[in-house]
């Protein structure tokens, strides 16, 4: 009772401050697109192209968050190497892209190319999101959650500079493919042809994870595990294999993302993964953790919001270099859902239950 | 021969002893049933025969092989299954899924549409909800979907711990009818059940369990007429 009214202060003085933060957002978002769309800056060419953009981008971004979404729905952790896994799938695929560009493969047979780079990638991932599993996760199953995280923060570290102890810090600039140069043209408006294959890759990897999840013995067994382990187990289920063959699933998404991202900035190297990883982390809270559709939904929601954001909502506010805050842009999405939204957009309430 | 044989368990949480040294023994064909009141560890033996606890002492055989060498999803395998206390469905998954998830263990489809025809018979109200998300149900349903679940990998014999609880007296009733005609199809059944009446109406021979030790056993007329018993849990001076 006696400190009450401090608490009072205090409590008031918080909640102030998150009002006006939620007002200031919304009056930037308002303002902003109302003087862009007043000044009549951007051609609707323009618009297209961030949309079409955002979409490629976010759709990379959903991919990866789908690992983050299961790993967490099963085992409540986050694995914070994940950013890395992505980024091994991107060196994986350098090399096989490398080497079949040299023997002239990639030219002659562009899909076949591409197909055996994401799967090579794929499987480079997997591989090494398996160890990771099993070095630095599964001795700590059963520790307080606090633990884990600390070991996937480590583990992030640890790749990040194997990979770098191996390929040194620079940077590798991907082949270029011919056949992805260019653009197509729909209704007269052209289109980065990198963009869509980009997008159609991701939303294929996409609709085949999610039918094994929704449609297969093991898919359906990952959700019961995800609900209740021992009830799981109590029905033949082995639940450790279970938990190997989401974090094997889940890389193998980051690893085909991972060549994907490269195919659109043409490079990778040890830090690639940094960025996209905590950009997929932040589309899988956008989409309520632990939740399969919405890590899809938060990665192009996020995707689209990034790219779109800094002309619609920066310009004409007299910001200088809109694009430069385009990062800005996703972990103040980020910080919003936490303090606002913690279920996310699909996400059930659970949060405010723990 | 009795199929399932515990002998001298002692199971631990921790520093807890929740079984002190028990004794069950259980023959083909038998509903055995287990009383006791709250915290006694009727839960707990259970989880030990499952595999989901491990004793720290004693031996718990299936058919004569010892089974704590298995890990609780291969005990499922050798063919006991379990309905566990309050339930246990898959909120998430549909009624059919919870069935599915309950016949994991089981590769022959014919096997498995075999088998969830006799759930669909024993309970025609989860072939109504079948497309139906488990977390939907009413508990009364919830309970038949985790028995019918429990039925699915067809064990040989199948534990159950606390079907009655929360229920209104109809539906246990007709839980309890479900429970006779399961064993009258050949399951042994062990019942746990702290409505000791009903429990002892149906079952064949009971244990009665009391902090962690075996204090009664005897056949269930016997046990129903015991002074001991009809004070404690049957409610009777
Ligand atoms: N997870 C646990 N951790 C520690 N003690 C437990 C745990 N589960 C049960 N116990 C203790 O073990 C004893 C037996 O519990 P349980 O088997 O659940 O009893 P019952 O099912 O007969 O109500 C109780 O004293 C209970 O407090
Ligand atoms: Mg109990």
């Amino acid at each position: 009772m006696r400190t009450s009214f401090g608490e009072r202060l205090l409590d008031l003085a918080v909640n102030g401050f998150l009002w006006g933060f939620r007002i200031l957002i919304v009056v930037i978002v308002v303002l902003g697109t109302f003087l862009t769309i007043r000044a009549g800056k951007y051609t609707s060419e323009q618009w297209i192209d961030f949309v079409v953009f955002g979409i490629s981008q976010g759709s990379i971004y959903a991919l990866i968050a789908l690992g983050y979404t299961m790993v967490y729905g099963i085992l409540r952790m986050i694995n914070f190497a994940h950013g890395e896994i992505f980024m091994s799938g991107a060196f994986g695929g350098y090399f096989i892209a490398t080497w079949l560009t040299g023997i002239g493969f990639m030219d002659k047979y562009p899909v076949f190319g591409l197909i055996i780079s994401m799967m090579f990638g794929m499987l480079v991932s997997t591989l090494i999101a398996l160890l990771v599993e099993r070095i630095a996760y599964r001795p700590l199953r059963g520790a307080p959650r606090l633990v884990p995280l600390i070991s996937a923060i480590g583990a992030s570290f640890f790749l990040q500079y194997t990979f770098r102890g191996f390929f040194g810090p620079g940077v590798y600039a991907y082949p270029s493919m011919k056949a992805l140069d260019g653009e197509w043209i729909f209704f007269g408006i052209g289109i980065l042809k990198v963009q869509i294959v980009v997008t159609i890759a991701a939303v294929v990897m996409m609709s085949i994870l999610y039918s094994i999840v929704m449609f297969t013995k093991i898919g359906k067994a990952m959700r019961a595990v995800s609900e209740n382990k021992d009830v799981a187990a109590l029905m033949g289920i082995d639940v450790n294999r279970i938990i190997v063959t989401t974090f094997a699933l889940g890389a193998a998404m980051a690893g085909a993302a991972g060549v994907l991202y490269a195919l659109t900035y043409r490079q990778v190297n040890f830090f690639t993964g940094f960025t996209p990883g905590i950009k997929a982390f932040t589309a899988a809270v956008l989409g309520g953790i632990g939740n399969i559709p919405g890590a899809m939904v938060g990665g192009l929601v996020l995707g689209i919001v990034e790219s779109v954001g800094p002309a619609l909502f920066l310009d004409s506010i007299g910001i200088p270099r809109p694009y430069q805050l385009k990062d800005a842009i996703a972990y103040i999405m980020l910080v919003m859902i936490l303090l606002f939204r913690p279920s996310g957009i699909l996400g059930e309430r659970v949060s405010k239950k723990a | 021969m009795s199929i399932l044989n515990i002998e001298n368990v002692h199971t631990y949480y921790g520093n807890i002893h929740a079984l002190k040294g028990i004794n069950i023994n259980i023959e083909k064909g038998e509903i055995v049933t287990l009383i006791g009141g709250n915290g006694a560890g009727k839960t707990t033996t259970l989880r030990t025969i499952s595999g989901l606890l491990k004793p720290r002492e004693g031996s718990v055989s299936l058919n004569g092989e010892d089974i704590l060498k298995y890990q609780a999803h291969e005990i499922v395998y050798k063919g006991i299954s379990m309905v566990p206390e309050g339930r246990g469905v898959f909120a998430r998954l549909t009624v059919l899924e919870n069935l599915e998830m309950g016949a994991f263990s089981r590769n022959s489809k014919e096997e498995v549409t075999r088998n969830m025809n006799r759930v669909f018979t024993l309970f025609p109200r989860l072939k109504e909800r079948r497309t139906q998300v488990a977390g939907t149900l009413s508990g009364g349903e919830q309970q038949m979907l985790a028995t019918g679940r429990g039925l699915m990998s067809n064990p040989t014999i199948l534990l159950m711990d606390e079907p009655s609880m929360g229920l209104a007296p109809v539906l246990v009733e007709l839980i309890f009818d479900t429970i006779q005609q399961i064993n009258k199809e050949g399951t042994t059944i062990m019942l746990v059940e702290q409505n000791a009446l009903m429990a002892l109406t149906i079952a064949d021979r009971g244990y009665v369990l009391q902090t962690g030790e075996i204090i009664l056993s005897d056949t269930a007329e016997n046990l129903k007429k015991n002074p001991t018993v009809q004070k404690a849990y049957l409610g009777m001076e």
